[in-house]
């Protein structure tokens, strides 16, 4: 009677330890795209929420943040050449906080320049993935908004929305610079308001991005989450 | 249309011959896919054509061929010479030209990639050039349904309007001049 009890609450815990490790499991990344021996190099943790904090301290740190833009010099498409302008002393974007910055670990702002082909989307989301929180994102130009006219190319993606979160759209085919920094202005608007939260957004719809990326994507070499 | 050309084989053509004229410094040649590159070594060696400008093809989908053209400049003369090959779009293969000009490999890569014309020896032929891990068939061939498959590929915003240029231009912007278009 004795022995049966503790093999019956033995074969409990094992199979918790078992449930929780399958569950543990399940949370990892697989990141299938990497070779057996590269694995190791590359976490598996899936992103998680940062949360606001609360009340005076986040709209103190929002109006900071708002305060010191910088942006990732990456030119995804032609509206790139917009942002040269922005930076000489006619339109003088350092005077709004907004400077350029060479790596992804240092900005805070990604300026998708108009059209994203299919090769560069996998190094947007690289970037965009590789930029440290809180992160923001402007879409410049039609192409960003629904592929403007590379609309119907095989090669070009119509909506940047479905594979990394847009927190202001700039419309134009090209916007020119008074229009970026009116986007900026927003953005500021936006960032003091607490309303920038893409980055939780793409945390809480990793997978639907993440499948969206994928299906498009089809030499996934790299690692499911770039940190 | 490979009918209605003569085609000239390496001892017919000489300096003075006058193939198909296009503008002033530019000249057009056809030449049967067999002999093509021994005339394009000729060109190169004997008369001067030693830049090679750009190497292209055109899907001539009704005639069921790819049109080669290989375009080599001459320096001394400032003279333009497009030499064009057909070759069958079933099966496309084609001689490479990578030992005349190394430069040519790349736009060999991307007609394999764009076209689907097989290049055997050239290097890197096989590698992908723009498309990473394209699947289907290569996308600049005419059958292919560019409209269709950025339809079912890429998520389109609904609620995209066309005009019609001209009668938009009409209505909008100069309704006088718009009647002379």
């Amino acid at each position: 009677m004795k022995e049966s009890n503790m093999d019956g609450l033995q074969t409990t815990a094992t199979e918790t330890e078992q449930q929780l490790e399958d569950m543990a499991k399940e949370m990892r990344l697989a990141n299938d795209g990497l070779m057996e021996q590269d694995k190791g190099y590359f976490c598996d943790v899936r992103p998680h929420r940062v949360e606001p904090y609360k009340g005076i301290m986040e709209s103190f740190a929002n109006w900071a943040r708002s305060q010191s833009l910088w942006i990732l010099g990456f030119g995804t498409g032609c509206g790139a050449i917009e942002l040269r302008p922005l930076m000489t002393s006619r339109f003088d974007m350092y005077r709004y906080g907004i400077q350029a910055r060479p790596t992804p670990r240092q900005s805070c702002v990604f300026i998708i320049g108009g059209y994203a082909s299919v090769k560069t989307l996998k190094r947007i989301v690289r970037s965009y993935e590789q930029m440290q929180g809180p992160k923001f994102v402007l879409g410049l130009g039609s192409c960003t908004v629904n592929g403007g006219m590379y609309w119907d190319s095989y090669n070009t993606i119509n909506r940047i929305d479905q594979y990394i979160p847009v927190d202001v759209y700039i419309a134009g085919c090209m916007p020119r610079p008074e229009a970026l920094l009116g986007g900026f202005i927003k953005l500021k608007q936006m960032i003091r308001e607490g309303k920038c939260e893409g980055m939780n957004k793409y945390i809480d719809d990793f997978d639907w991005y993440k499948a969206n990326q994928k299906q498009i994507i089809h030499d996934w070499n790299m690692p499911d989450y770039n940190w | 249309m490979a009918t209605e050309r003569q085609e000239r084989t390496i001892q017919e053509v000489k300096d003075s011959d006058p193939v198909c004229d296009g503008q002033a410094g530019l000249k057009f040649v056809h030449v049967g896919a067999d002999q093509a590159v021994a005339y394009i070594t000729r060109l190169r060696d004997v008369q001067g054509y030693t830049h090679l400008v750009f190497f292209t093809a055109i899907d001539y989908i009704e005639d069921s061929i790819f049109r080669l053209t290989y375009m080599v400049h001459n320096y001394a003369s400032r003279q333009d010479l497009g030499v064009q090959v057909d070759i069958p779009r079933q099966g496309a293969t084609m001689e490479s030209i990578h030992h005349l000009w190394p430069h040519a490999a790349t736009y060999q890569r991307e007609l394999k990639e764009m076209f689907g014309i097989d290049f055997p020896g050239s290097p890197g032929v096989d590698d992908s050039f723009i498309l990473e891990g394209w699947t289907g068939i290569p996308p600049m061939r005419r059958e292919f349904d560019t409209k269709l498959y950025s339809e079912q590929t890429y998520f389109p915003r609904p609620g995209r309007v066309t005009h019609d240029t001209a009668a938009y231009m009409k209505e909008k912007l100069y309704p006088s001049e718009a009647e002379t278009w």
